[in-house]
């Protein structure tokens, strides 16, 4: 029997069957890979974590590392006083959205084989095209930058994307976020290499990357007055 | 076998998607910053592109002519979703660098265009080369126009640094130009150009 396929009966089955197919294996796919999806974003993040303080942390051993020298995790208020929350599963996104007085913000402790105390301070903002997060490690003075690592979800390949390279993320190390008593953070400077150089600001400013204009501006955004600020309290409270 | 052979080499040169059938130009401008993000692409379209073809060309003589290019689109949809579930779970990290261009497949007119004019006519074998040709012949120039805009716009090739710092010392710059899209175009027309002056068969009469 010839099936005449462009009846319309056919192309509703067929359109049906085709649909219930395709959605039965993605949720299949989608299921059964789901824990071990999750174990790397876990482990990323742990690994970002200890980067922030100079820790090269492979995948295998990045859980045994950060037990190790990850010492504490809390979180505060935007007042600066210590919360009860689950600081390490604290969904930045969400908190990232709230009113500043609902804000609970994570941050970690870190103490390093010389004996010295790191605090890192999780960052969440806007790209181009999506979230950008980091972790930034301060020194003991709470004013030192020892370290900063950055990454995004869906920034421009070889533009805004280059936040997470090194060449970037080192321009960070020494900086100071504090000038005099006020919180001024980083200032992150247009015009390629030698731009925070010659706009004369090398203590609290760093190079934007070329061709990632906005992706730069949002991260500037989140060092600042989207996200960073609201560590304000916290950081003035501890600040040497 | 020699038709199954021009297959793969037509669509390299001749016939080639992005310089003489001028399709797929959208990612052919946004990946080719650097070099690697437009191999990882490369890769990607040559899995999707194959397997999609095989699929549509399973399936070909049942689909409803009418609901035809949304068939085309779930299979090629499904399959970079799958794709992209894989990846997230066993190569994290290969996965990140993909962010993007995961939607930036399922938009690809090379594989909508192959599908529609070949895979829905043709047996799976042909079809399975055919998508492996293309591919080929898409990955050939965005590699040549990705090679060119890193080595000028950024000095490095593959993140490698290439132009020795003393030239910079010199005062010697990056091409900022390179690295923004329209050079990307430009590129390309400079690749059809020189394609064109070599292959006689391709100048049309007037």
């Amino acid at each position: 029997m010839k099936i005449n396929t462009n009846s319309n009966v056919y192309t509703y089955v067929y359109a049906s069957v085709l649909v219930v197919v395709v959605a039965l294996v993605l949720a299949f796919t989608a299921v059964s890979l789901q824990p071990l999806q999750e174990k790397n974003v876990r482990v990323e993040k742990m690994q970002n974590i200890l980067q922030s303080v100079g820790i090269d942390a492979q995948f295998e051993e990045a859980e045994k590392l950060y037990a190790d020298f990850v010492t504490k995790q809390y979180a505060v208020n935007v007042k600066g006083e210590e919360i009860d929350a689950d600081a390490f599963n604290l969904n930045l996104k969400t908190q990232f959205k709230n009113k500043p007085e609902d804000k609970k913000l994570p941050i970690y402790e870190a103490t390093l084989k010389d004996g010295s105390k790191k605090t890192i301070i999780p960052l969440q903002g806007k790209g181009l095209w999506g979230p950008v997060w980091g972790y930034m490690a301060l020194d003991e003075d709470f004013n030192t930058i020892s370290g900063a690592v950055f990454d995004h979800k869906a920034e421009t390949p070889g533009l805004g994307a280059d936040i997470n390279k090194d060449w970037f993320e080192r321009q960070f190390k020494g900086k100071t976020i504090f000038d005099g008593d006020k919180l001024i953070s980083i200032t992150i400077h247009k015009g390629g290499k030698g731009a925070a150089k010659l706009a004369g600001n090398e203590e609290h400013g760093v190079d934007a990357i070329s061709g990632g204009t906005i992706t730069s501006k949002g991260l500037e955004r989140m060092l600042k007055e989207e996200w960073l600020f609201s560590y304000s309290e916290f950081l003035k409270k501890n600040k040497k | 076998m020699g038709k199954n052979l021009k297959l793969i080499t037509d669509p390299i040169n001749l016939n080639n998607p992005i310089t003489i059938q001028v399709l797929g130009i959208c990612s052919a401008l946004a990946v080719t910053v650097k070099l690697m993000p437009a191999i990882v692409m490369s890769i990607s379209v040559l899995f999707v592109m194959s397997f999609a073809n095989v699929i549509i060309s399973l399936l070909r003589n049942t689909i409803p002519s009418r609901i035809r290019i949304i068939v085309q689109l779930v299979v090629i949809a499904a399959l970079v979703i799958l794709v992209d579930q894989v990846l997230k779970a066993y190569v994290y990290n290969i996965s990140k660098q993909l962010s993007v261009f995961v939607g930036l497949i399922i938009t690809n007119c090379i594989i909508m265009g192959r599908l529609e004019a070949f895979a829905l006519g043709n047996k799976p074998l042909p079809a399975f080369l055919d998508g492996i040709g293309n591919a080929a012949g898409y990955a050939i120039i965005m590699i040549i126009v990705a090679f060119f805009r890193e080595f000028f716009g950024s000095g490095t090739i593959a993140e490698i640094q290439i132009i020795p710092q003393g030239f910079y010392d010199l005062g010697y710059f990056d091409n900022g130009l390179m690295i923004l899209p329209p050079m990307a175009l430009i590129v390309v027309g400079i690749v059809i150009w020189v394609q064109r002056a070599r292959t006689p068969e391709l100048v049309e009469e007037n």
